[in-house]
């Protein structure tokens, strides 16, 4: 009795202290990088453009990686929701009955979670390597010689979706699996199509849970390094690619096909590590990327809130 | 009598509670140094009119006799309201040979009925008889389970149903299920979804609006949400739930409306609204209703068919059934010797 106790005393203050040593690590983060970014972070350098300079008073400030962050997260948010989305649909609702079937839902299954087990880095090499097939060659800006490099925002995006989506997928997954399947008879009792019950009853139950997927996956984008540098070629400031013509649509393409950098690779190339050794701007960028990252979790945390007091209902599952 | 004995075993005999009970409520001198005892074991229950004694003897049930028991509906009006049934109507859904295999297993044996607008018929009998098997063919719903199967023929106004767009079948024979389940919307919307054309918007909400009202009425559930329709569903009450699922079944004004077993899930009171709502329903609909309540049954039902281990046993008025039950297993259910 008296050992019993004695171990399930030392498991608890384990526990206790395996919990409050994580908070502490995540305190330490913010606290630091709070500290660091407050002390270097000028309201000018969110509006101007870097320069190059070793001279940390005038090389500029970070607006180009800020907006090339925003771009990358757009795009691949935008690649990656319809098709996380779709597939998770698809799994659910049409993925059951018959072998053939099953089967294929499992393929696509685990090859979604082979993307997500996959180095972000060999992602980064594979857009690479797509994009600078002449097939794709319009995409992305060209050298001087005329050779594509598959550099582009366009093309860093679509490389960004693929990490973007397991996170996604899961979560969506995850969240039509917790629907009950009296909802789904209840949609069918009523004479309407599996599309229609899909459309209007499934996906609106689970709005949270594709929230929640939604900013996982943007972390993941706002949070990576490797496809910057290696598909959107990690320039100084955000260059235009392919000369487009048109009016209005022009500018946005020319910028789409376009090199550029992120807040990520700022952060690496400011910092020691980097060349451009300027810490404090590297710190300042760097808070930003957490304030962000921050104010998104705040941001779902009110949807799936406000959501499941809107239609007193929840999916349960994808939770952070 | 000893308090110590009382504390130690906190089971005295029934005498000695009873005994217990009444030295305490004299309040004498040793009976207060028991509370104090008590009370330090119990520090909740140390305030100053505790009774001493609910931690020694079992919980005693007040029964109030001295009032009459209150009914909804009294049973000599629900009894006149039976009598109001109307006429049978034309014959809606006709059932010839009618059997339903998942995998090898029968689950339903030639099976042939007739159901009629104006009456209600209650499919009785024991779990696994199947009767919800032989409820969810009439509007196809068995084919979403892959290994279902179905022989025989069901006509719905003479056309074979499998002629019929499942979607069209389904929306004129609605159905009702044993859970409440509306969906996760605003009352309005849930209504106003099984009007809709698939999963199209339109019409538009003014268009929808005397529609959804008139669904919400007919299922006797307007008077009580009226003033916000676009609270979420499934903030209501199960029984305001399981009306709402009504409404929502008879907005597109079916010809048939399946109920299976619409009450297991609810408290009496709510019960006897939805029966009552099954009466006023069947002058315009054709109602089948599976239930495990034989008293719910001989309370709705103007045909009852009593079903056992899938084979249609007897099939008659409600009356009949109960009171003259040809067959003996109709006889041994109905007096309940299974089950």
């Amino acid at each position: 009795m008296r050992t019993w106790r004695l171990r399930d005393q030392i498991i608890l203050i384990a526990a206790w202290a395996a919990g409050l040593g994580l908070c502490a690590v995540t305190g330490a983060i913010v606290i630091y990088m709070g500290v660091k970014g407050f002390q270097y972070l000028r309201p000018e350098l969110l509006v101007t453009h870097p320069k190059t300079s070793e001279n940390g008073a005038v090389s500029g400030g970070f607006l180009d990686p800020l907006i090339g962050t925003a771009v990358l997260t757009a795009i691949g948010i935008a690649l990656a929701l319809p098709l996380g989305v779709c597939s998770a649909a698809w799994i659910v609702e049409y993925g059951q009955g018959g072998r053939v079937r099953q089967t294929l839902a499992r393929v696509v299954e685990s090859s979604i979670e082979i993307v997500a087990g996959t180095p972000d880095i060999v992602i980064a090499i594979f857009g690479l390597a797509v994009f600078e097939m002449g097939l794709f060659g319009p995409l992305s800006t060209a050298s001087e010689s005329g050779v594509v490099t598959g550099h582009s925002f366009f093309a860093a995006g679509a490389t960004m979706s693929l990490i973007a989506l397991p996170p996604l997928f899961a979560a969506t997954r995850e969240g039509l699996q917790a629907v009950p399947a009296h909802m789904r008879e209840a949609a069918y009792a009523l004479g309407k199509t599996r599309i229609a019950t899909i459309r209007r009853v499934l996906l609106p139950s689970v709005r949270s849970n594709i929230a929640t997927g939604v900013t996982l996956g943007i972390s993941r984008i706002v949070g990576d390094t490797a496809i910057v540098i290696v598909v959107l070629g990690e320039t100084l400031r955000n260059e235009p690619g392919r000369t487009v013509s048109i009016p209005i649509v022009g500018p946005i393409l020319e910028f789409l096909t376009g090199q550029g950098s992120a807040l990520t690779s700022y952060v690496y190339d400011n910092s020691p590590a980097g060349e451009g050794n300027a810490p404090e701007k590297a710190y300042a960028a760097a808070f930003v990327l957490l304030l962000f990252i921050l104010a998104l979790n705040g941001i779902v945390g009110l949807v799936s809130r406000a959501h499941t007091r809107s239609t007193g209902f929840e999916a349960g599952g994808g939770r952070l | 009598m000893n308090l110590d004995d009382t504390l130690i075993d906190p089971w005295p005999l029934e005498a000695e509670a009873v005994g217990e009970r009444a030295d305490l409520s004299g309040m004498g001198a040793d009976t207060a140094t028991a509370r104090a005892g008590i009370a330090a074991q119990r520090p909740d229950l140390a305030g100053e009119r505790v009774e001493p004694s609910r931690d020694a003897v079992p919980p005693v049930r007040t029964i109030v006799v001295d009032r009459v028991p209150t009914a909804v509906v009294p049973p000599q009006e629900r009894e006149a309201r039976r009598t109001l049934a109307t006429e049978a109507g034309p014959e809606r859904l006709s059932l010839r040979d009618v059997s339903i295999y998942y995998g090898e297993k029968r689950a339903v044996n030639s099976v042939s009925l007739n159901i009629h607008q104006g009456e209600v018929l209650a499919l009785i009998g024991p779990s696994g008889c199947g009767k919800t098997s032989l409820l969810r063919t009439l509007n196809r719903l068995t084919e979403l389970t892959p290994s279902a199967a179905r022989a025989g023929e069901i006509l719905l106004d003479g056309q074979d149903v499998h002629a019929l767009q499942d979607t069209t079948l389904r929306s004129r024979v609605a159905m009702v299920f044993q859970q409440p389940n509306p969906f996760p919307m605003s009352i309005f919307d849930n209504v106003a979804f099984a009007l809709r054309e698939q999963s199209r918007k339109k019409p538009r909400r003014r268009e929808l609006e005397p529609l959804v009202i008139d669904a919400l009425r007919r299922a006797g559930l307007y008077e009580e949400v009226r003033d916000d329709l676009n609270r979420p569903a499934l903030r209501l009450s199960g029984g305001q739930q399981q009306r709402l699922c009504i409404a929502r079944a008879i907005a597109m004004r079916p010809e048939v409306l399946l109920m299976d077993e619409p009450c297991s899930a609810l408290d009496p009171i709510s019960t006897g609204v939805i029966e009552e709502l099954i009466h006023e329903l069947r002058r315009d609909l054709a109602v089948v209703i599976v239930t495990h309540n034989l008293a719910q049954a001989r309370r709705v039902a103007d045909k009852v068919a009593f079903m056992y281990l899938g084979d249609l046993i007897e099939y008659g008025t409600a009356d009949q059934v109960f009171d003259e039950p040809r067959a003996v297993r109709t006889r041994d259910y109905v007096r309940g010797t299974f089950g």
